[in-house]
């Protein structure tokens, strides 16, 4: 959209103010001591705290254990409202009487927002990974089924027509036109879906885990130990990210008609 | 709406047959399971168990206060991380999407902050802000301010060229262009922007309220969930739904408002 030089320009602006919040953040708290580490670390403070982190743990675990709890269960909830919510939505879209039964029913629980059920599930299933499990799907459910619901309708119908002139029936129809014409609105709530879950996972586990990012971050709250907020943040943001990279990853293969 | 790819409207009788059936099974079911004993009552009460329970909360303080005062300190804080988010997300996405400069020095840090989830700054909102009034509007800023910026800033970019051109021959200023030209050509996209974020901050402070606060909602909600009250849990969901619902359906009166107002005065904007 830009010229090139234009560009480059914006990156070294962009360098620039990075490396400059970073400075300020070493003058600041190192130098100056204007900001006390009892409310923001400094950068000497962090790398400590994540070698604690990393070596000897904290908050019962090591970072690479706290990680793949919280990931394993974000999988775990997420893969489940995908298969559950995806084929829901599609087949809402594709049968009116499908959906007049289940839309108001759908409606209903919709307003809820996914962080609302974790008093709920905590009474139900205690503090354990099952109900995060069950809040994670909350949170990944409704965005699946929207966006798959949205898919099935924005596919033209000419182009069902013809699939069905030319004899395509229930299997292949599903599986040549329906599921790849929805394919893109499908991907974008699969993305929506993921992040709520980061969101969900997150709350959940800073209201009482065993293990996990949030638990870290709960842990680090009660020892005011600002450092380790910091690292546990980091290491959100990371997770967050890489999975969403990930999956980005998978939708380009998946369509690769569109990646032109 | 678009078409639908299978049948032929339904009737609008087999529509409300179906709608109100699948109502009933859903109902039928939560209160079958909940009668047959297979799980016990306090765990998963009767609906109208729920529903005379939020009754009773109206009348009778729980976690010190009735769910309306609950409601009010929730709506209270809200507003304000809400405010914040929008009167400092819609100026910034405005200016980044005027000057260049800004664009290139900002977006970088708000990409690295932006896989963050909302509630990860919890902990920071407590340490730097308390757990009264500071520390959840804090959340809700933070999770109300990235669409409300977004938003605006993909207004402004993508403003007519020749508006944009027209105002600069006619002599206007920097200042004169982001508030006369691409503020009202992004009126639209703010909106939408807008009803994204209050959803997110409700949603934010929701979760705040669960961690740390002394009144709200989502205080109520674990109280109840520590007296393993399922009622008083319950009713606290029903109270967050219906005020989200209230807030999106305010924010699309105004969304729908502002369109038809533009399309009665044509592409005009002077």
């Amino acid at each position: 959209m830009r010229p090139d030089s234009r560009n480059r320009t914006g990156m070294l602006i962009g360098l620039a103010t990075v490396a400059a919040v970073l400075i300020a953040w070493y003058v600041l708290t190192t130098v100056t001591q204007a900001i006390s580490s009892a409310r923001f670390p400094s950068p000497a403070e962090v790398a400590s705290a994540f070698r604690q982190i990393a070596f000897t743990g904290y908050a019962d675990g090591r970072l690479d254990q706290h990680v793949l709890q919280s990931c394993k269960l974000i999988l775990m909830g997420f893969a489940a409202a995908a298969v559950i919510g995806v084929p829901l939505g599609l087949a809402m879209g594709f049968s009116r009487r499908f959906e007049a039964f289940f839309n108001p029913v759908f409606l209903l629980i919709r307003p809820i927002p996914p962080l609302a059920w974790i008093p709920l599930a905590i009474v139900w299933l205690g503090l354990g990974d099952a109900a995060k499990i069950l809040v994670i799907w909350f949170a990944a459910f409704v965005p699946s089924v929207i966006n798959s619901y949205t898919g099935v309708r924005s596919i033209e119908p000419h182009l069902l027509e013809a699939a069905r002139t030319l004899g395509a029936r229930n299997a292949r129809l599903w599986l040549e036109v329906l599921v790849p014409g929805a394919a893109p609105h499908i991907f974008t709530g699969l993305r929506l879906s993921l992040q709520a879950s980061w969101t969900t996972l997150v709350a959940g586990e800073l209201i009482g885990a065993l293990q996990g990012l949030g638990q870290v971050l709960n842990a680090a709250a009660q020892d005011l130990y600002p450092a380790m907020i910091l690292v546990g943040m980091i290491f959100v943001g990371i997770c967050g990210g890489g999975m969403t990279w990930i999956l980005g990853r998978i939708e380009r293969r998946a369509m690769p008609w569109r990646s032109a | 709406m678009a078409a639908y790819p299978q049948q032929a409207a339904l009737s609008r009788r087999e529509f409300w047959t179906l709608s109100l059936s699948g109502l009933a099974a859903f109902f039928g079911l939560w209160s079958a399971i909940a009668l047959s004993g297979i799980t016990p009552p306090l765990f998963l009460p009767t609906p109208w168990a729920v529903v005379e329970r939020m009754m009773e909360l109206t009348t009778q303080p729980f976690a010190g206060y009735t769910i309306q005062e609950h409601l009010i300190s929730s709506v209270g804080r809200y507003l304000m991380g809400f405010g914040l988010a929008v009167s400092v997300g819609i100026p910034l996405g405005l200016a980044m999407g005027w000057f260049r400069g800004l664009d290139a020095a900002i977006t970088p840090l708000l990409e690295a902050v932006r896989f963050v989830a909302p509630i990860a700054w919890v902990p920071f909102a407590a340490l730097w802000f308390g757990t009264g009034i500071g520390g959840p509007t804090l959340i809700i800023f933070t999770g109300a301010f990235p669409p409300a910026l977004i938003n605006a800033y993909r207004g402004a970019r993508f403003v007519e060229p020749r508006l944009i051109e027209a105002a600069r021959t006619l002599g206007a200023g920097n200042w004169r262009i982001i508030v006369e030209v691409l503020l009202p050509a992004s009126v639209p996209s703010i909106v939408a922007g807008l009803r994204i974020s209050a959803g997110l901050g409700w949603q934010s402070l929701i979760g705040a309220e669960l961690i740390v606060a002394s009144s709200g909602i989502g205080y109520l909600m674990v109280k109840g969930q520590s007296n393993i009250s399922t009622t008083t849990v319950m009713s606290g969901m029903i109270a967050i739904g219906v005020v989200g619902v209230v807030i999106d359906v305010l924010l699309r009166r105004l969304q729908s408002r502002i369109e038809t107002k533009r399309l009665g005065k044509g592409s005009a904007q002077d």
